[in-house]
């Protein structure tokens, strides 16, 4: 809307320009308008990333002046003494990011090589419709479902788990614990279905510019199609695939409503993965309307910082990754 | 014993076979939560849930009607705010930025913004707005939003700007035109619906988050339109009322999330329909 009002404002100069012949200059001066208003905004977005830094910083500043590097290493978080933490949630996003990429990459895989390589013609789109559609349920709808549905379902699983999975050697630390449904195991297990169509959407974009000579020579000396995906794609496109995975991670990472529903928001780390915990996003939704005082208050904030931090830096990866999918592209148009 | 070319054969068909399964696992999610919102939520919905305010806890009745209400101002918010800001960075991306460093640094950090948390978002509105205002405002929500909605829309208008023919805005310059009014009057026209669909997707994006409202517009239980006070909103009253033990409180939710998750759909699938229409011609 500003743009138009923008045109429509520098319209009249040009018109009585024209009319007063002192046209060229009137025009630059438009043109100057509309440019330098377009490239105005455009930074003003493309720094708003800096501003975002700074803005947490300032506010974090203060629990992170009081603790020191301790924020970072300490596992306590008592809002009642006062005496802030955040490795806890560090190590909850961490851990649940990556139980969600352990089921999230593969299955994108899957449905990477089906959409782009079996799928007959008539499949690809609704399939590939659907999948997307999972990335625009939102979050809060995931977290509700968690919750109440897949929750109680899964729970049905979990003495299974602690049977079987809790009696190996070594790993069976993780798997032990009462049957809540809520914990970390079924926050990573929803994240890992949240971010599945982002990683398959980038998965099948690359499979499908994979240069057909290349798979049919690969076709030709007598591959099955399995040996041509393993082989001849997946090396291809195997930056793009990091940066996609990459991508998810990033998403995982700061997932909000979905894991506050389901994590069970316990401010201790434990072994077992089907005991509750938290992320950072989660304590943050949980209790920032309830930190009354300036440090905590700050703490959240800090933490925000810390996980504004660590996406920043996966995203960077992935989008350097993937700066090469846009390379292929480009060669193929 | 089994041959070298039977057991690739077999190790063919089982994965194959795995990346089926895969995918069925996948869509079966979709159809599982879809399923839920609906066989919850489609009985809830009845005309008290849009004439009637949100109910008090643990007592009967009630509809959603300020939550509506609320998100429906606070969205107007973000597009008001958003809608613009998108189009003209996104234009001066594809316009006069195509082939020049800076462009493609703003382009990599707008898409990072695209994928940053929104609860990070959420917090730096709160930073920059409500702490120095001293309240929990629907504006700052608003903005917050609007922080949301404007990477989508800048990737869409720079990639469907960039779609228009070369020719024509030769063609267009050729006759002299002055280039804004070539963006405004050519490439504009000539990419409204991809542009259009940006915004739709983008809308359809800020429409069930949650985080950033969390600091921000946080909620209100009863009727406000008030921009400068907090406001009721259907993802907060969702989440509110489906942590809750009323079970008044969590049908209510189920209802929310129904006219969500429909709205949602509603707007992808209309966006996807523009884009069909625009590929045909």
């Amino acid at each position: 809307m500003k743009a138009s009002e923008a045109a429509r404002d520098a319209q009249p100069i040009a018109a009585t320009a024209d009319k007063n012949s002192a046209g060229p200059r009137a025009r630059i001066s438009a043109d100057f308008l509309f440019r330098n208003l377009s490239a105005a905004v455009a930074m003003l977005v493309a720094i708003s990333l800096l501003g975002i830094l700074i803005a947490l910083w300032r506010e974090g500043w203060e629990a992170l002046h009081h603790f020191g590097w301790r924020f970072l290493v300490s596992t306590s978080w008592n809002p009642v003494s006062e005496h802030f933490g955040a490795l806890v949630f560090i190590v909850g996003t961490l851990i649940s990011s990556a139980i969600a990429l352990v089921i999230a990459v593969p299955v994108s895989f899957g449905i990477a090589l089906f959409i782009s390589e079996m799928a007959p013609r008539w499949l690809r789109n609704p399939v590939s419709a659907a999948i997307e559609l999972l990335a625009a349920i939102p979050s809060i709808i995931y977290g509700m479902w968690g919750l109440l549905v897949f929750a109680p379902w899964f729970s049905n699983f979990e003495p299974w788990i602690n049977d079987h999975l809790g009696a190996l050697p070594g790993i069976g630390l993780l798997f032990q614990g009462p049957p809540m449904g809520i914990g970390m195991l079924s926050a990573g297990i929803v994240l890992g279905i949240m971010i599945i169509p982002f990683i398959a959407a980038i998965m099948r974009d690359v499979f499908l510019i994979t240069p057909a000579p290349l798979k049919e020579s690969a076709y030709a000396m007598g591959a099955t199609k399995w040996e041509v995906a393993r082989k001849v794609i997946l090396p291809y496109t195997r930056t793009a695939v990091t940066g996609g995975i990459f991508l998810g991670l990033g998403r995982a990472l700061g997932e909000t409503m979905a894991v506050t529903f389901i994590i069970g928001n316990a401010n201790n780390l434990s072994a077992s993965l089907l005991m509750p915990g938290s992320s950072i996003a989660s304590v943050i939704a949980n209790e920032f309307t309830e930190a009354t005082t300036h440090l905590y208050k700050s703490a959240l904030l800090a933490l925000g910082l810390i996980l504004f931090v660590i996406t920043f830096i996966v995203l960077v990866l992935a989008k350097l990754l993937l700066l090469r999918l846009d390379r292929m592209e480009g060669r193929k148009a | 014993m089994i041959s070298r070319y039977q057991r690739r054969k077999l190790v063919n068909l089982f994965n194959l076979g795995v990346a089926v399964l895969a995918t069925i696992f996948g869509v079966f999610w979709l159809i599982w939560i879809l399923w839920t919102t609906l066989r919850y939520g489609a009985s809830s919905v009845n005309w008290a849930l849009f004439t009637q305010d949100t109910p008090a806890p643990g007592s009967s009745g009630g509809g959603l009607r300020n939550a509506f209400v609320g998100s429906l101002i606070l969205l107007g918010m973000a597009v008001a705010i958003g809608a613009p800001v998108g189009v003209l960075a996104g234009t001066w991306l594809a316009e006069f930025a195509a082939r020049r460093k800076l462009g493609a640094m703003v382009r990599f950090l707008n898409d990072i913004l695209l994928s940053a948390p929104s609860i990070v978002i959420g917090l730096f509105a709160y930073a920059i707005i409500v702490d120095p205002s001293g309240h929990f405002s629907a504006y700052s929500g608003g903005v917050a939003l609007a922080l949301i909605l404007i990477p989508v829309v800048v990737r869409t208008t720079d990639e469907m700007l960039r779609l228009v023919p070369g020719s024509l805005r030769e063609a267009a310059i050729a006759l002299g035109t002055p280039y804004w009014k070539l963006v405004t009057r050519i490439t504009w026209r000539a990419s409204a619906s991809g542009i259009l669909t940006g915004v739709l997707l983008g809308i359809a994006r800020i429409s069930g988050e949650t985080a950033p409202l969390l600091f921000t517009a946080l909620n209100n239980q009863f009727w406000s339109t008030s921009l400068d006070h907090p406001i009721a909103n259907l993802p907060m009253v969702i989440f509110q009322f489906a942590m809750s033990p009323y079970t008044n409180w969590q049908q209510l939710a189920w209802a929310g999330a129904f006219v969500a998750v429909a709205f949602i759909l509603l707007l992808s699938l209309v966006a996807r329909l523009i884009v069909r229409r625009g590929r045909g011609a």
